[in-house]
C-alpha cells in the first residue's frame, strides 16, 4: 500500500521534473524577474550607500567623532539588517532567493490547470492511484523546482556582489529546507485556488494578486523594522519573511548567527507551511471531484 | 458466461440539468466486443465515464466484473484500460516515456513494463517514433500511442471512446485490426463507442443503439437488421412468373412475403443465406433457370433511421468533429 503510494508520487514527480528540465526556457524566463529586482533594488538603490560617509568628510573629523559615527552606523545597520557586516545588496539578494522559490512554487501549483485543459487529468483520475498522489506530486515537484531555481539565482548573484558567509552546515541545511517548505506552501496555495479552473487567465490573475503584495509585505526588500506597524503585522505571518530570515541568518551572518532565532524562525515557517499544506491538500482533493 | 459489465437502469443528470442518460440497461459478456452506436450527444461518453469511475451516476447500478463502480472505484480502475475520446498524451514527453509513466501509474513492475512497452510499441508500429516527443506525432500516431498505453497493464476490460474519430480510412482499418487481435489473442473484453456504422458492424458482436440517453435497440448487427424486416432475396428468372409460382414461393418455410415486379421476385426472409440454396435447388428441380440472385440486407444505418427517425451522422456533424479533433491537437502543439 505505502509502496504503491510512494511509487505513484515518484512517477508523477518524475513526469513534472522531466518536463521542467526538458524546457530550459522556462527556467531562464522565471529567473528574469527576481534578477531584475536584484538589479533594480540591490544595485540601483544601494541603501547602504546612503549611510556611507565620504572619506574626505571623515578625514576632517576629529578621531573621537569618527569613532562615535562609526559606532552609531554599526548600530543602525545591526538594527536594520540584523548584523553590521551585511551590506544591502547581500541582504536583498538573499531575500530574492526566497522570492524565487516563492514564484517557482506558485507556478508549479498552476500546472494542474493545464492537465485539466488537455484532458490529461482525466487520464490520471481513471488510473488506480490515490487523489493525494496527484495533488502531492504537483506540490513536491514545485518545491523541487523552487530549490533548483533558487540555487541558480544564487550562482548568478554571487559574482554580482552577494557575499556569502555561511553559519555552518546545519544552518545551510535549514535554509535548503526552508526554501523547500516555502515552495511547498505556495504551490499548495496556488493549487487550491486554481484546482477547478481550465483557464490560464484565472491563474495569471490569481498569481498577480498574490505575488507582488506578498513580496512587498515581507522583509525581502527592506527590513521589517522600517515598516509601518500594519505592514509588519502582515509580514509576520508571511512565510516569505521567515524564509528570508533563515536564509540571511544561515548564509550571511557567519559566526554571529543566532542558532536559537534560526530555529524559532524555522519552527514558525514549519507551522505556517503545515497549515497551508493541510488546507491545500484537503481543498484540492475536493476540487478534483466531479463538478 | 460471466458478465464483464452489468448496467441497470443507469441515469445521469449533469449539474445544470441535462439528463444525459435516462435509465439504460445492458450487460457485456466477458470476451465480447460491444458497440455503443449513437449520434453526437447521445450519451456514449457519459456511459463510459461512469464505467471508468470518472463520473458518478445519478442513480442506477454499474458493475465491472461484479464490482460496483460507486462503492469500490479503486478496485474497478485496476481492471480497466480507457482510451478517452479526447486525446490526452503528454506532448512534452516521448512516446516511450508516455507509456512508461502509464506503466508506473498502473503499478506494473519495472522489468515487465520495459518488455511490454516495446511489444506494444511494435504492435502499434511506433517503435521508430518512440524516442521522439509526442508533439511531433500525427493524429493517428497519438491514437495508437493512447491505445498502447491503455494496454500496458493488460486490462481485462478495454474502453474505447470513438477510437478512430477523425482518422483517415487506412489508419482506421489498421486500428480495427489491433482491436480484433487484442480481443482474439488476449480475450480482452472491449466496449467501444462510435458513430461510424461500419465500425460498429465490423468489430462488435453486439451493438446497442443509443440516442438521447436511451437504448433504442440492442443485439448483434444481424439481429438488429432482421428486426427491421429482415433480409430480401432478389431473383431474376428466365421464366414468366405466374400466380402458381407465387403460391409455391409463399409456401416455403421462412419466406415472409413475396413481391413481383418487372420480372424480379423479391422474397422477404428471416434467414436468407440458408434459404437461398434451398430455393436454388427447388427451382433447378422445376427446370426454371435463374439469371441472377442477390441477398439484400438493410444497413445498420437503415435500422438507425427507422428507430430514431434521423440520420446517424450528417456532413455538418462530421466536419465539426474533425474540427474539434484538429483543434485539440493544435492546442497541445502550441
Ligand atoms: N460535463 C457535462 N456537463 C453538462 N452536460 C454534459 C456534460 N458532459 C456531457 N453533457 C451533455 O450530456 C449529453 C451526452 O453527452 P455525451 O458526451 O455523453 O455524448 P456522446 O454520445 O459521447 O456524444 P459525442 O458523439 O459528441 O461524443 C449531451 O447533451 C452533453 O451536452
Ligand atoms: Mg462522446
Amino acid at each position: 500500500m505505502v509502496r504503491e503510494f510512494i511509487g505513484e508520487i515518484n512517477a508523477l514527480v518524475w513526469r513534472e521534473l522531466k518536463k521542467f528540465f526538458g524546457n530550459p526556457w522556462i527556467i531562464v524566463m522565471m529567473i528574469i524577474q527576481p534578477l531584475l529586482w536584484i538589479g533594480l533594488f540591490g544595485k540601483a538603490f544601494n541603501l547602504t550607500g546612503l549611510f556611507t560617509i565620504p572619506p574626505e568628510v571623515l578625514n576632517n573629523l576629529p578621531p573621537y567623532v569618527t569613532q562615535q559615527v562609526s559606532a552609531l552606523f554599526n548600530q543602525m545597520m545591526a538594527r536594520l539588517f540584523g548584523s553590521s557586516s551585511i551590506d544591502y545588496f547581500s541582504f536583498m539578494a538573499t531575500g530574492m532567493l526566497a522570492v524565487m522559490a516563492f514564484f517557482a512554487g506558485m507556478s508549479g501549483g498552476m500546472s494542474l490547470t493545464w492537465d485539466r485543459r488537455t484532458g490529461y487529468l482525466n487520464k490520471l483520475l481513471v488510473a488506480p492511484i490515490r487523489r493525494e498522489s496527484i495533488v502531492l506530486s504537483k506540490m513536491i515537484s514545485a518545491s523541487m523546482r523552487s530549490l533548483v531555481q533558487a540555487s541558480l539565482l544564487l550562482l548568478i548573484a554571487m559574482p554580482l556582489g552577494l557575499k556569502l558567509s555561511p553559519a555552518g552546515i546545519g544552518p545551510v541545511l535549514l535554509s535548503i529546507a526552508s526554501l523547500f517548505l516555502l515552495g511547498l506552501s505556495m504551490s499548495a496555495l496556488m493549487l487550491m485556488i486554481t484546482i477547478r479552473t481550465r483557464r490560464q487567465e484565472t491563474q495569471m490573475m490569481a498569481m498577480n494578486l498574490i505575488n507582488l503584495p506578498l513580496m512587498f509585505a515581507s522583509n525581502v526588500l527592506y527590513p521589517k523594522s522600517i515598516m509601518p506597524s500594519w505592514l509588519q503585522a502582515i509580514a509576520s505571518v508571511n512565510p516569505l519573511t521567515y524564509t528570508a530570515n533563515i536564509l540571511r541568518g544561515s548564509l550571511l551572518m557567519g559566526s554571529s548567527a543566532s542558532m536559537s532565532s534560526l530555529l524559532s524562525d524555522f519552527a514558525i515557517l514549519l507551522g505556517i507551511s503545515t497549515v497551508f499544506l493541510g488546507i491545500g491538500i484537503a481543498v484540492s482533493i475536493v476540487g478534483l471531484r466531479e463538478k | 458466461m460471466s458478465k464483464a459489465v452489468n448496467i441497470e437502469n443507469l441515469r445521469k443528470i449533469y449539474p445544470g440539468g441535462v439528463e444525459a442518460l435516462k435509465g439504460i440497461t445492458f450487460d457485456v459478456d466477458e470476451g465480447e466486443v460491444f458497440g455503443l452506436l449513437g449520434p453526437n450527444g447521445a450519451g456514449k461518453t457519459t456511459t463510459l465515464n461512469i464505467i471508468a469511475t470518472l463520473i458518478k451516476p445519478t442513480s442506477g447500478k454499474a458493475e465491472v466484473f461484479g464490482i460496483d463502480v460507486s462503492s469500490k472505484p479503486g478496485l474497478v480502475r485496476r481492471n480497466i484500460g480507457y482510451v478517452l475520446q479526447d486525446i490526452a498524451t503528454d506532448d512534452e514527453l516521448t512516446g516511450y516515456e508516455n507509456i512508461l509513466l502509464q506503466a508506473r501509474l498502473y503499478h506494473v513492475p519495472r522489468e515487465k513494463a520495459e518488455k511490454r512497452i516495446w511489444e506494444l510499441l511494435s504492435m502499434m508500429e511506433l517503435e521508430e517514433a518512440a524516442r521522439r516527443k509526442v508533439e511531433t506525432y500525427s493524429g493517428g500516431m497519438r491514437r495508437r500511442l493512447e491505445l498502447a498505453a491503455a494496454l500496458i497493464h493488460e486490462p481485462k476490460l478495454l474502453l474505447l471512446d470513438e477510437p478512430t474519430l477523425g482518422l483517415d480510412p487506412n489508419v482506421r482499418r489498421s486500428i480495427w485490426g489491433y482491436i480484433r487481435r487484442l480481443n482474439k489473442e488476449l480475450g480482452t473484453t472491449v466496449i467501444l463507442t462510435t458513430h461510424y456504422i461500419e465500425e460498429a458492424e465490423e468489430l462488435s458482436s453486439r451493438v446497442a443503439i443509443i440516442d438521447y440517453g436511451e437504448i433504442k435497440a440492442l443485439g448483434s448487427p444481424r439481429e438488429l437488421k432482421a428486426k427491421l424486416g429482415g433480409e430480401v432475396i432478389e431473383l431474376r428468372l428466365d421464366y414468366i412468373v405466374n400466380d402458381q409460382l407465387r403460391n409455391i414461393f409463399e409456401s416455403i418455410d421462412g419466406v415472409l412475403g413475396v413481391t413481383i415486379s418487372d420480372g424480379v421476385v423479391r422474397l422477404k426472409a428471416v434467414n436468407s443465406s440458408s434459404l437461398l440454396p434451398q430455393i436454388i435447388s427447388f427451382l433447378n428441380a422445376k427446370n426454371i433457370k435463374i439469371l441472377e440472385a442477390f441477398i439484400k440486407t438493410p444497413s445498420l444505418e437503415d435500422v438507425f433511421v427507422e428507430l430514431t427517425g434521423r440520420k446517424l451522422r450528417d456532413e455538418e456533424g462530421s466536419r465539426e468533429e474533425m474540427f474539434r479533433f484538429r483543434r485539440n491537437i493544435q492546442l497541445r502543439r502550441r
